[in-house]
């Protein structure tokens, strides 16, 4: 259905935007290629979005580098029941406000077989709701391309990833055969089954990801600034204790704390820090004096050592 | 900057008192005015290279409290000053863990206050070419890591060749593990003369030679002048914050067109990456292959539109006229274009078990466009001397050759030398879809050998009102760029024909 598009109605410019730095737009240069590429050379690529905030940037960069056109492709949301209440009504106001295209899985077993991070520990639940859950979206949307927003020094094992990273028809990875990737030059060749899972923000640190939301004024979920809430102490992490299904144990009290999160998955399994970070500003310098990596908040990496991994050779983002 | 306050910056609490040689740089925030700068560090496990790296992210804070604590957990072990095991930090997967080799290029991702930096960590062993080739693909700059108890080794030369053919021209040698030799000042200089003899020879000029101890941190991040008085020069962080990010933009203007913008009936734009040279509307560009020409009208970006864009930028180009441009096409500007034709020569590093294969049809991939290609292997660098061997047939895995390509349909390319994007490609096998090769183009082929080697050649000598004749005909029209033509006298003519006989 063709319509007229003058280039200037899709979003409203800025008044006098100050240019990116040359880092930030080195990074983000790169990304707007890959997104391009990746459309240009599949037939049914989807976005992976998570509603956190290296997904925000991933979109942010998905509507640039389609830009006068929509985004051409889905955002799949993998829902597991159990994210943030936040980042569900942020999730459909972006939605809305960006003209997007929305699929939303969660895996069927999790409501049939009573699935929860409560009664079958971390590695069991992330491994039915998301790897699981993950796998049923893609083969159900029948996509041969899935964009995700894993940054290479986020976990060791994702040092050696590709840009583009392919997978069998069961989706595994394997890290022994992957294909060399020279240059910029992406081989998006596959056979019928196999897909690629591609990863525009590779070269993207943390701190990028935080002075790029700043620089170019991404919406993010509020729950990455610091505000008094209520949370629970449970294995040495602060939980957000604001939902009913969570079940205080004996000898557990709910408190109010100032608190943030650095990362955002699902609650019951997301530690958030003490913080006083009120603005982009408060949390880039808190970033960089940080001690500690982002992924120290997140149960799932810590189960057992080679964790990630193993779940990325299953088949986990 | 001094070395002391690059290195209390990045420990974020260099607030005051620091001696600077340069204008204070405010402390806090990172300032990033330059792109990051891509290194690829080459050396063997014995040389250090797990130990230079980790220290180079240790001391830059790019190692976070936790992940050291992992290392600490899983390993129990801890080198002689406390520091955790770099060598398991850097081997992220578990099989190389449960094998104790890297076997695969990792990025690493750190920074000072002046500038961002990703290094391709690629293993030094000898099967791993093709590694390397990777990991160098995309650098501006090697490090090279010798072991200064043993000086350079036979892969010394073969890694600073490997980077020199992939277009490297920044080196820094890291004379390693100087601290074991009684930080001997003679056995320095005697290793960086060497390696300058060396590097020489291959063409490079802009190298640095430090010497180092990657376990005590000396001349990586902080300097070691506590130790090695002798030695005034830079750090190696010193230098990488110093070194320049390659550029493409002083040659022609070339967009290969990614992806055609059609959102609506009113809107049609070109996207893609400027891969050389800069543009702005009202330039006049040729479609290529095709050779139409049109006028650039617009630069439209997300932000705005802008007046002008250069190589490295993501845009999307409109222009002034209704022409047939689709993925694959590249955008040049009129006066300065790329070759165009369907034979060319390059340089092939092959990637996989086997090899390349005389003859076989490949897919060759190149900015946006895919095209079916037949390779001709022509001669085989052998890296222990560093020369070249004719007379090759197949290349086999991690073989650097020399070959001819032969297209079925027009080409588009700049040399290597020229562009490191329009004249670099990757080869796919169609049986498998791997990738088999990555090449850098060296010329176009004013001959076609590579396609009618069985034929031979003929040269003829005609009189020059009847070879125009010829030459103005449909038939050789067409085959016009596989005909080498020299206008000669009659006398000239003869004396060749004579030579050839004689």
């Amino acid at each position: 259905m063709p319509h007229t598009l003058p280039e200037t109605e899709l979003h409203n410019p800025q008044t006098a935007k100050t240019p990116l730095d040359p880092h930030l737009k080195a990074l983000e240069n790169e990304a707007i290629h890959i997104f391009r590429e990746v459309a240009a050379e599949f037939e049914k690529p989807v976005m992976l979005y998570s509603v956190g905030k290296d997904s925000s940037v991933l979109l942010h960069l998905a509507r640039k580098a389609f830009y006068p056109g929509r985004v051409p492709f889905p955002l799949l949301h993998v829902n597991t029941g159990w994210k943030f209440a936040e980042m569900i009504s942020f999730r459909d106001e972006i939605v809305k406000k960006y003209d997007l295209d929305l699929v939303e899985h969660i895996n069927p077993r999790g409501a049939a077989e009573n699935v929860t991070p409560f009664s079958h520990g971390s590695a069991l639940y992330t491994d039915i709701m998301k790897t699981e859950g993950l796998r049923q979206a893609l083969d159900a949307g029948g996509y041969d391309a899935a964009f995700g927003g894993a940054r290479r020094d986020e976990e060791a094992s994702r040092a050696k990833e590709r840009i583009y990273s392919f997978r069998t028809p069961d989706h595994r990875w394997d890290p022994r055969n992957q294909r060399p990737e020279l240059w910029n030059v992406y081989n998006g060749m596959i056979r019928k089954g196999e897909s690629v899972r591609a990863f525009p923000l590779s070269n993207w640190t943390e701190v990028d990801i935080w002075r790029y939301i700043q620089a170019e004024d991404i919406p993010i979920v509020p729950l990455y600034f610091a505000k008094k809430r209520p949370i629970v102490e449970r294995d040495g992490m602060m939980i957000l204790a604001e939902d009913p299904r969570l079940e205080l144990l004996p000898g557990e009290t709910k408190r109010e704390e100032v608190i943030r999160f650095r990362t955002l998955g699902c609650f019951p399994l997301t530690g958030a820090i003490r913080s006083q970070a009120l603005t982009l500003d408060d949390i880039i310098s808190e970033l960089e004096t940080a001690t500690v990596s982002e992924r120290q908040g997140r149960a799932i990496d810590r189960d057992q050592s080679g964790s990630m991994e193993k779940k990325k050779r299953e088949g986990y983002f | 900057m001094t070395v002391s306050a690059v290195a209390q910056s990045a420990a974020a609490e260099a607030k005051s008192g620091t001696v600077t040689a340069f204008p204070a740089v405010e402390p806090a925030k990172a300032v990033r005015d330059t792109r990051p700068l891509r290194l690829i560090t080459c050396g063997s496990v014995d040389d250090g290279k797990s130990t230079l790296i980790g220290r180079l992210l240790w001391d830059t804070k790019a190692v976070k409290e936790d992940q050291a604590a992992t290392l600490r957990r899983d390993s129990g072990k801890q080198n002689d000053l406390g520091l955790p095991d770099f060598a398991l930090l850097l081997d992220g997967l578990q099989a190389e863990r449960e094998q104790g080799i890297t076997i695969d290029v990792a990025y690493r991702y750190f920074a000072t206050d002046k500038r961002s930096f990703i290094v391709a960590d690629t293993p030094g062993h000898e099967q791993y070419t093709r590694n390397m080739a990777t990991g160098a693909s995309t650098a501006d700059l090697a490090v090279l890591l010798v072991d200064a108890r043993v000086g350079l080794l036979e892969q010394t030369r073969r890694h600073a060749t490997i980077a020199t053919l992939m277009g490297i021209k920044q080196f820094v040698l890291a004379v390693n593990k100087i601290d074991l030799t009684g930080y001997d000042r003679a056995r320095f200089d005697q290793i960086s003369h060497d390696f300058k003899e060396l590097a020489l020879s291959l063409g490079v000029r802009q190298i640095t030679a430090i010497p180092v101890s990657a376990l005590k941190g000396e001349n990586v991040v902080y300097d070691g002048k506590a130790s090695m008085p002798w030695y005034d020069g830079p750090t190696l962080v010193e230098v990488l914050e110093l070194a320049t990010v390659r550029s493409a933009q002083t040659v022609g203007f070339r967009l290969p067109v990614q992806r055609v913008s059609r959102p609506g009936e009113s809107f049609r734009g070109y996207q893609g990456t400027v891969a050389g040279g800069s543009v702005k509307p009202g330039d006049s560009v040729v479609i290529l292959p095709s050779g139409m020409v049109a006028n650039v009208t617009k630069i439209v970006t997300f932000d705005l539109v802008r007046n002008a864009a250069v190589a490295g930028d993501a845009i999307t180009l409109v222009l002034d006229r209704q022409v047939d441009v689709s993925r694959g096409d590249m955008i040049v500007s009129l006066e300065s274009q790329p070759q165009t034709g369907v034979a060319f020569d390059a340089q092939l590093v092959a990637l996989q078990p086997d090899g390349i294969q005389p003859g076989k049809r490949y897919w060759l991939k190149s900015g946006s466009r895919r095209q079916r290609v037949t390779v001709q292997p022509s001669s085989l660098l052998d890296l222990k001397s560093g020369k070249w061997n004719h007379h090759t047939d197949a290349l086999s895995m991690n073989a650097i050759g020399k070959v001819h390509l032969s297209f079925d349909e027009q080409a588009v390319f700049d040399s290597y030398e020229q562009n490191r994007t329009t004249g670099a490609f990757i080869l796919i096998d169609p049986d498998t879809n791997n990738t088999v090769a990555g090449g850098m183009i060296t010329a176009k082929r004013a001959s076609l050998s590579g396609i009618h080697t069985e034929e031979g050649r003929v040269i003829l000598s005609l009189p020059a009102d009847l070879a125009d004749q010829l030459m103005a005909t449909e038939l050789f029209a067409n085959r016009r760029e596989e005909a080498e033509i020299r206008r000669v006298s009659a006398g000239k003519a003869s004396e060749l024909f004579d030579d050839i006989d004689g």
